[in-house]
């Protein structure tokens, strides 16, 4: 079936198979290969993806429900040397390691501060939970949505 | 604080790989593509310990898409893995030992047709006598499964006499640790990619590239020349991507060659449970001597490792176990015997801390039952029993130099306010009760005599006519820091501004074999060959700058410029004018290690050239009532010997703990009659941001002279001992000693 949404400000019309994920939309059709797949479960937050404002596992969101949503991607974060702020707290404050959780961490961030202005310690670590990191312990992803949030 | 003249060097710079990582354009292996690429699944093992009677793979192949499927009789070179011995085969001939072992391949043209056709092929089988449990496998009557008696090693370390120790009183007991799961992000991947020369190019996700390229050179039976080996940008690999991606890779590589065509082969999660390599479950009985006023005058510890099917490092993780088995004290007798043992599982093998964590348990947690007995503060045990400068190992190594040890126990304990908190745990009441918990450790930076003869770093320096620097070397960014930590030190050397300075990906076809970017080695080893690299370019470069600058005596560095005697010029200039006089502004560098020794017959020696010693403090909550603990606090304290980086450095602390946090209470891999039952991240429970403190590092600096600007390693240490300072922390708080990892909430409350 062919099916039209918006991703990253952009309409696109793609074919979609009925069992095809989001996920397998994005980085298959679309080539955004910012988002992850970690676990194809739903259970590691890497293929998170904003969608109409929620943050959803794209591994478990099927490609037909996006009809007429709006989505958004890691891409749809930066453009050129342009970054977003929680991309920059997130340099700045030492919060990347391997990487491959970080796409969907910012997005995570992104819609708690989209939807908190002054998140505390609890709602940040509950945004994040849904998001597993390997890497870092989370303490400087957590720092660095602090400093995204106060830059706001 | 003393002002450093450091321009770089000792700098949080930014990290190189943060920006293409927080915007998503990093490539991981699955990120990339091939045209005519075909897509590769592989067909496993049904059950623990088979013999193949047959392989019925006529409806897969019919399949539409189904380019081939390949078996071991189809392996073009050698079928086997070239690691530490030759057991283990790509693929599967005539038995199966462990339940996912690989037997065959498949390559489709899309992958859910190829995992499609690797389940539709039908292996017939009888399934022969199994053994899982590594006590079992070395009794005389188990099923032999590795040679005649299920070993693959053993060692023995013997200092002085523990009979004649002359201890008044003594302590023993029994511990025992279960798996852990890398469970890094990315899982395993590679794609091949046929050359027109008839070569091959392999690129993934990997630690070591140069075991990668013995094992594709080896099992296409290819001319190492005709064999380069591209690291991807990879996520994560705490041990997990050393010797197990020789197999993906190798699996991928021989289908291209098969096929004519690039293959991608990616694993899924439940997959990369299965089949690939984990800690190693571990029991250990440990007994200590003592004097009255705390002085430890012996150790006998018997430490068994269970291996899995298949030696892969099981020799070279249990020596490295063995040797760091009595912890970092000054032990006058010790007796340490040690055992890595074949059981038909899936093989373990590298995870940070490479065999020391689960002896690091034991002997860390009999060490505070030890002090309860002396009626002793379990800190001061610590303090009177820590190797000092001057001060042997169970080898018998002196310990001369760069020895912080003290140090993290001070700054550990006073960040915690140990004195303060720390009470005997019978003073405990409620529900809810708090517990505060140590534990120490010694690190042997590098291979060590156990992996001399990969112990070399190669590297390349190249300064481009407009002053960027490249750099390459033979270890890997897998998230730990190399590229920028590397970058640095590259800077420093030559003068040139961080900015300018990158590393490019690791590649077989850039350096020599530079040895496995393994055992917090690449600080040191690549720190130090690019330094030579640097040096000699400096040298030539500094003469330019004499010449331009008009002056005799020392050059200088600093912020972008060049000083000699009261002149300066800028870094640009200088370059410009170098290559306008034609100056050869490259260089490769090569650093090896010597002198690193290890007695066969009774373990004495000096395994490393240098130590890292750390310290870690956990509080606890116990909830009685549900046996769930939550950890308060943690502080974790290192002597690296120079945090080139400290903001990195500060990384791997956090991470490292938050690992041993895991390992500690909630990492609890099921594995029954061979069969593992929750190979996912709903079974298996790795910290989330929820159950996860913020951990306090704390950094020492006893500079080890013969490192980079001072540096030691620090990769794996951040691990080693949390699991037993969140033990103690629990017997404190609850009074009731557990000997078994993990301390899931079942154990404690019933405890």
């Amino acid at each position: 079936m062919r099916i039209s949404f918006k991703i990253n400000g952009k309409k696109v019309s793609v074919d979609v198979a009925p069992e095809a994920r989001l996920l397998d939309i994005i980085r298959d059709e679309l080539g955004l290969t910012g988002t992850k797949e970690g676990c194809s479960k739903g259970e590691c937050g890497a293929c998170s993806v904003i969608v109409d404002g929620e943050l959803v596992n794209s591994c478990l969101f099927p490609a037909s429900q996006a009809e007429g949503r709006v989505i958004t991607t890691i891409e749809g974060l930066s453009l050129g040397d342009k970054i977003h702020p929680i991309q920059k707290a997130f340099i700045d404050e030492g919060a990347v390691q391997c990487g491959f959780c970080t796409p969907g961490m910012v997005l995570a961030a992104k819609v708690l501060l989209d939807k908190k202005r002054n998140p505390s310690e609890e709602d940040i670590k509950k945004a994040l939970s849904g998001n597993l990191c390997r890497c870092t312990g989370y303490t400087k992803i957590k720092n660095a949505v602090k400093k995204a949030a106060k830059k706001r | 604080m003393k002002k450093s003249n450091l321009n770089s060097v000792g700098k949080s710079e930014i990290r190189k790989d943060a920006f293409s990582k927080v915007t998503g354009r990093s490539l991981f292996i699955n990120d990339v593509k091939f045209p005519a690429m075909l897509y590769a699944a592989t067909v496993r093992a049904p059950k623990p310990h088979i013999k193949i009677l047959s392989i019925d793979d006529s409806a897969a192949k019919k399949l539409n898409g189904v380019q081939g499927i390949y078996y071991a009789k189809d392996v073009p070179g050698d079928n086997r893995v070239p690691l530490v011995f030759q057991d283990y085969p790509f693929l599967a001939e005539g038995t199966a030992k462990f339940q996912g072992q690989a037997v065959g391949l498949v390559a489709a043209e899309d992958p859910e047709t190829a995992k499609l056709a690797a389940a539709m092929v039908k292996i017939k089988y009888r399934e022969l006598p199994a053994v899982f449990d590594p006590l079992e496998a070395m009794k005389k009557n188990s099923p032999k499964i590795y040679g005649k008696d299920n070993i693959f090693k053993k060692f023995t370390v013997k200092k002085g006499d523990v009979k004649k120790a002359g201890a008044d009183i003594e302590i023993e007991d029994v511990f025992s640790v279960n798996y852990q799961v890398h469970a890094y992000l990315e899982t395993q991947g590679a794609i091949a990619v046929p050359r027109d020369d008839g070569g091959m190019d392999v690129y993934g996700s990997m630690q070591c590239p140069f075991y990668v390229q013995d094992a594709v050179a080896k099992v296409l039976g290819q001319t190492y020349n005709k064999v380069t080996i591209i690291q991807q940008t990879t996520g994560g690999a705490f041990g997990g991507k050393e010797d197990v991606p020789s197999i993906v890779c190798g699996h991928a590589a021989m289908l291209a060659r098969l096929t004519g065509r690039p293959v991608k082969l990616i694993y899924g999660r439940e997959e990369d449970f299965r089949s690939m390599s984990k800690r190693h479950p571990g029991w250990a009985r440990i007994k200590y001597g003592a004097k009255k006023n705390g002085k430890i005058v012996s150790c006998k510890v018997k430490y068994v490792l269970d291996g899995g099917a298949f030696a892969t490092l099981s020799p070279i993780v249990l020596w490295r176990g063995t040797v760091h088995a009595s912890g970092p004290y000054e032990i006058d007798n010790v007796l340490i015997e040690t055992y890595a043992a074949a059981t038909n599982k899936v093989p373990c093998g590298a995870y940070r801390g490479f065999g020391q964590p689960q002896i690091a348990f034991a002997n860390e947690s009999l060490l505070d039952m030890l002090a309860e007995k002396l009626n002793m503060n379990p800190a001061r045990l610590r303090e009177i029993n820590a190797i000092k400068k001057g001060g042997t190992t169970a080898t018998n190594q002196k310990i001369t130099e760069s020895i912080g040890l003290r140090k993290t126990l001070a700054l550990a304990k006073k960040s915690a306010g140990w004195s303060r908190k720390w009470k005997k745990p019978s003073s405990k009441k409620g529900v809810k009760k708090y517990g505060i918990g140590m534990a120490s450790s010694i690190y042997g930076v590098g291979l060590g005599a156990g992996g001399q003869h990969l112990a070399k770093s190669g590297s390349f320096v190249q300064i481009e006519p407009d002053g960027s620097v490249l750099i390459a070397v033979g270890n890997t960014e897998m998230g730990q820091g190399a590229r920028t930590v590397l970058s640095q030190i590259a800077a420093e050397t030559l003068g040139a501004p961080y900015e300018l300075v990158d590393m490019m990906p690791t590649d077989t076809s850039r350096v020599p074999d530079s040895g496995p970017t393994v055992a917090s080695r690449t600080t040191v080893m690549s720190g130090t060959s690019i330094m030579k690299a640097c040096k000699a370019i400096r040298g030539r470069i500094d003469k330019v700058v004499r010449q331009e600058l008009n002056e005799k005596g020392k050059v200088l560095s600093k912020n972008g410029f060049y000083k000699a005697g009261n002149k300066k010029a800028a870094y640009a200039d200088i370059i410009a004018r170098c290559w306008a006089q034609r100056v050869h502004l490259s260089q490769a560098g090569w650093f090896r290690v010597e002198g690193t020794t290890f007695g066969e017959k009774d373990g004495q020696g000096n395994p490393y050239f240098v130590y890292t010693w750390s310290t870690m403090i956990a509080e606890v909550e116990v909830d009685t009532e549900t046996g769930l603990v939550e950890v308060l606090n943690f502080i974790s304290a290192h002597d690296i010997g120079k945090a080139v980086n400290p903001q990195q450095v500060e990384g791997q602390i956090q991470g490292g703990g938050l690992q041993g946090i895991g390992y500690a209470l909630s990492e609890n891999l099921v594995v029954d009659g061979g069969c593992m039952r929750n190979p996912d991240f709903a079974g298996y429970i790795i910290p989330t941001a929820m159950d996860s403190p913020d951990i306090v590092p704390i950094i020492v600096e006893e500079k080890y002279p013969k490192g980079p600007y001072g540096a030691k390693g620090l990769g794996e240490p951040p691990l080693i001992c949390a699991a037993p300072a969140i033990a103690n922390a629990v017997y404190n708080a609850t009074g009731k000693r557990l000997n078994d990892l993990p301390l899931i909430p079942e154990r404690v409350k019933c405890a």
